[in-house]
């Protein structure tokens, strides 16, 4: 905690950027953090300039903050902007943020590249930013007091200004900004307390509120350039199909279209916008090799994973002997899960634009990962990556999307850029979007437990099946051990409850379907699988549900805060439900945060009806209170269109879904009351963005199970049958 | 040669007559706030006000805007109830991506000019074709109430 690792060119960096500053301070420096998991080769990022900043103070005494990290709707040109006004004693209205271009210095600092995700953007600045912050109040304070005379520590910072109370004197930051800037960066800074901290802990109105309600928020979608073209591509009906012959006479007729082009993914219609790029993209006649692809169907699928399911798989956690438990048990119990592919959706369809020139390649879009799409931009247009300039636009969703370890869609723009040679911006159309790949992947699950005379579990035998979504990417390396992909087994091989006979197995499948992290990744299927078998074995046990989870958790368990906070505020097993109502209780880990959700639900029509769902959720100290409100609700949101709606399904290789009538997000009418309640801590902050979604589909499949007797194991939830 | 009047500017646009008005307000006159979200009508992020009225930009040919009052999310900042909903959305702080909040306002508005007062049954109907893959729809509820208490209290 004590000394920041600073490198010289960081220092050389943070005297020299006047150009870019038009005078004024800018401190940028990078921190390793121990234990992180460094993915990419770069795991130790070198200072780049121009330019390297966190922080540019201008002679207004407006503050900048370079944001490392893509804003997605997750609140971090917020929250990681307070971590660096708390420290640096900046006025919060004076504050202003600005997206990072890639460079090493903005690496995450556990991944090792820019990177949006897995929940960890606070988690993985919160000592970075802070001592980002903590470097400039110093270099600050040691301006004005020697523009005084004074010793240093009869100053002290607040409200951008530093103050010399003694004298009376006060210099405000863009008075000081010059002279701090000829300083060099402190050897050492100290963090203040936790009980000291004014922005950290306390509801922050969202910077980036105001220009998304006058629509002058610019997403990849709202770049235009002079003398661009709107691209729409013809990619294959069916996953790894191939062009075999095509007809474009009747496309190429129509008034606006530009010019026809094959293209790696397809054929690409370049013409003066989207209307006319769509209506003729449409047109195309074209033959497609299909492949392998299209032998794929989902009920087929089904049957094989199921069967697979039933049989021994490679071993991801093995505790005591399962055999040997069964036979002891008293009486078991087994049940078959199967959740479906699943699109992000999200409400900002797909979309690149490049500006490719022989030795430069400019790229404006929504992306979680720049330093890969930057990687792939350069080899596809065969520039080094310093020649690659990326331009992060507000993203219109990511929930993983946009982080994709093949940088496909920004791979796909910059051939297509190379082929046309003029300025493009590729467009996916919603059903583009929707049928393009990339998927939560379809798993099946089979669980057996012996239960003891008492109901307590003492064999668990979990096996999963589906694809793995970092095999053949660069994070296969890290994430892959012992043929068990982390991602596919994560909330099943950490199944947090004391069962003394315990063993997880993995069928890791193989197809042409890509799939992708979906917000809360391998937890999106496997707390819905262990959650509603656990309250299966509550209920057989004639147990409460949160007094069974209670009993067979650790005593020094943080799942056990979660849970009490939720039921304590729900009125669990003491408020009375409305007649035809019922609670269902669920509680989860992921990405280090607990989280605990009860739904309370009704049958309406036959269909199910979730009222409210009260969150409790442990996420170690909270930075913005009012951005985990709206984290947890999204989440929950998010959960709850998989559980009542969501599947993408194929048929001979095709995907059956196109838009939002076929592929069914939640709709306002079915939105339920959410309140969030946060487990007081002193821990480090722990993920945020995606631990709120694993629980609502177990919570709300106990609640129709205590209304209806029904367990539901599959999502979506069949509701013909509950009526 | 189609005309109607933008956000209270006389505009005129030479294209096809049948193309959809979002394209003609993003793609010809670069007002970027109305969004493209699905194409068929079914999300909402293209919600702009016909004669006062929301309607789906993305399905409403160009043509049919022809000598009527087209107002898009730049400029409802004109009109008193426009502000207030914009208002409204800031104290709430409803985003969070952002991308659907433009036809999410539009609607809301729409709404609020035809029943001041609406009831949660009468915004829920009025809200339910505009999607939100955030899940902010109880912060809109909230806004939409707020907007609605505010002009009863100016009145």
């Amino acid at each position: 905690m004590k000394n920041t690792t600073l490198q010289d060119s960081s220092r050389r960096a943070f005297l020299k950027d006047g150009a870019l500053l038009m005078g004024g301070l800018v401190i940028s420096f990078y921190m390793p953090v121990k234990g992180g998991r460094a993915f990419a080769a770069e795991a130790q990022p070198k200072a780049v300039f121009p330019p390297n900043a966190f922080i540019r103070i201008a002679a207004d005494n407006s503050i900048t903050i370079v944001v490392n990290k893509s804003e997605m709707g997750q609140g971090v040109y917020t929250s990681l902007p307070m971590l660096v006004a708390e420290e640096l004693e900046a006025d919060w209205s004076s504050i202003r943020i600005e997206s990072a271009p890639v460079a090493a210095v903005y690496n995450h600092t556990g991944f090792g590249m820019q990177l949006t995700g897995g929940s960890s953007s606070v988690p993985s600045s919160w000592e970075q930013l802070r001592r980002v912050g903590a470097s400039g109040r110093i270099m600050l304070i040691r301006a004005a007091a020697g523009q005084w005379g004074v010793p240093e520590s009869e100053c002290h910072a607040e409200n951008s200004q530093v103050i010399h109370a003694r004298s009376g004197k006060r210099l405000s930051y863009g008075e000081l900004a010059d002279a701090a800037a000829k300083l060099p960066l402190p050897d050492s800074v100290e963090l203040k307390s936790p009980k000291d901290f004014k922005l950290i802990g306390k509801p922050v109105k969202r910077i980036d509120t105001p220009v998304k309600i006058n629509g002058s928020a610019q997403f990849g979608l709202d770049v235009y350039l002079p003398g661009m073209l709107t691209v729409l591509i013809a990619r294959s009906p069916v996953f790894g199909g191939k062009v075999k012959r095509y007809d474009a006479t009747e496309a190429a007729k129509l008034p606006g279209v530009q010019g026809i082009y094959q293209v790696p993914s397809g054929i690409a219609v370049a013409a003066s916008g989207f209307w006319p790029a769509k209506t003729a993209r449409d047109l195309l006649e074209i033959e497609w090799d299909e492949g392998p692809g299209a032998a794929l169907s989902t009920p087929k699928m089904r049957m094989e994973y199921l069967e697979l399911a039933k049989q021994p798989g490679t071993v991801a956690r093995k505790d005591g002997n399962t055999e040997q438990g069964f036979k002891e048990a008293h009486k078991s119990v087994s049940a078959e899960y199967e959740v479906p592919y699943l699109a992000h959706a999200t409400m900002e369809p797909l979309n690149v634009v490049v500006d490719l020139t022989p030795d430069h390649c400019t790229i404006w879009t929504g992306t979680q990962a720049q330093t890969m799409d930057r990687g792939m931009a350069a080899a596809t247009a065969g520039l080094k990556p310093e020649q690659v300039e990326i331009h992060t636009m507000y993203l219109g969703g990511g929930f993983g999307r946009r982080a994709n370890p093949r940088s496909d869609f920004v791979q796909e723009a910059v051939q297509v850029a190379k082929v046309i040679g003029k300025p493009i911006k590729v467009v996916w159309a919603r059903e583009d979007d929707m049928r393009g790949g990339y998927y939560r992947p379809m798993w099946a699950d089979h669980i057996e437990v012996g239960i003891a005379k008492d109901g307590r579990p003492v064999a668990w035998k979990h096996t999963i099946v589906g694809q793995s979504i970092t095999a053949d990417t660069m994070f296969e390396s890290f994430m892959i051990k012992n043929g068990i992909d982390a991602t596919s087994v994560e909330g099943a091989s950490t199944l947090p409850y004391m069962i003394p006979n315990l063993q997880v197995e993995l069928h890791s499948t193989r197809n042409v379907v890509p799939v992708q992290w979906w917000r809360s990744v391998g937890h999106s299927h496997t707390a819905f699988v262990v959650e509603t078998m656990i309250d299966e074995l509550a209920h057989l046990a004639g147990k409460d549900p949160v007094a069974y989870r209670l009993d067979i958790l650790p005593a020094a368990s943080r799942y056990r805060g979660a849970l009490k906070l939720a039921a304590e505020k729900s009125g669990w097993g003491k408020r009375k439900l409305p007649a035809g109502h019922a609670y269902g209780v669920a509680v989860h880990q992921s990405f280090e945060s607990y989280v605990a959700e009860i739904a309370e639900v009704s049958l309406e029509n036959g269909k199910i009806k979730v009222h409210r769902v009260v969150a409790a959720v442990d996420c170690g100290m909270v930075v913005n209170p009012d951005g985990v409100q709206q984290q947890v609700e999204g989440a929950i949101v998010y959960g709850l269109s998989a559980a009542l709606h969501g599947a993408i399904t194929l048929e001979n290789g095709r995907v059956m879904q196109s838009n939002f009538d076929s592929y069914a997000p939640l709709r306002y009418s079915e939105m339920p009351q959410v309140d969030v309640h946060i487990v007081a801590s002193n821990e480090r902050p722990t993920g945020i963005g995606e631990p709120g979604t694993p629980p609502i589909a177990p919570a709300v499949a106990n609640a129709v199970f205590a209304l209806t007797g029904k367990r539901l194991r599959r999502m979506p939830f069949d509701q013909e049958t509950l009526a | 040669m189609i005309s109607f009047n933008l956000n209270g500017k006389a505009t005129k646009v030479d294209v096809d007559p049948g193309t959809p008005l979002l394209w003609v307000l993003r793609d010809h006159l670069h007002l970027t706030g109305t969004k493209y979200g699905c194409g068929i009508s079914q999300c909402g992020a293209c919600t702009v006000h016909l004669d006062g009225k929301a309607i789906r930009s993305c399905v409403t040919p160009v043509s049919t805007a022809n000598g009527k009052h087209v107002t898009t999310i730049e400029g409802l900042a004109e009109t008193t109830l426009g502000k207030a909903v914009q208002a409204a959305w800031l104290e709430v702080d409803v985003p969070q991506c952002g991308y659907c909040q433009s036809g999410q306002i539009m609607s809301a508005t729409a709404l609020l000019k035809e029943n001041p007062h609406p009831s949660e049954s009468q915004i829920s109907a009025a809200m339910d074709g505009n999607l939100c893959r955030c899940g902010t729809y109880n912060r809109i509820r909230s806004a939409i109430q707020k907007a609605s208490e505010q002009l009863g209290a100016a009145k």
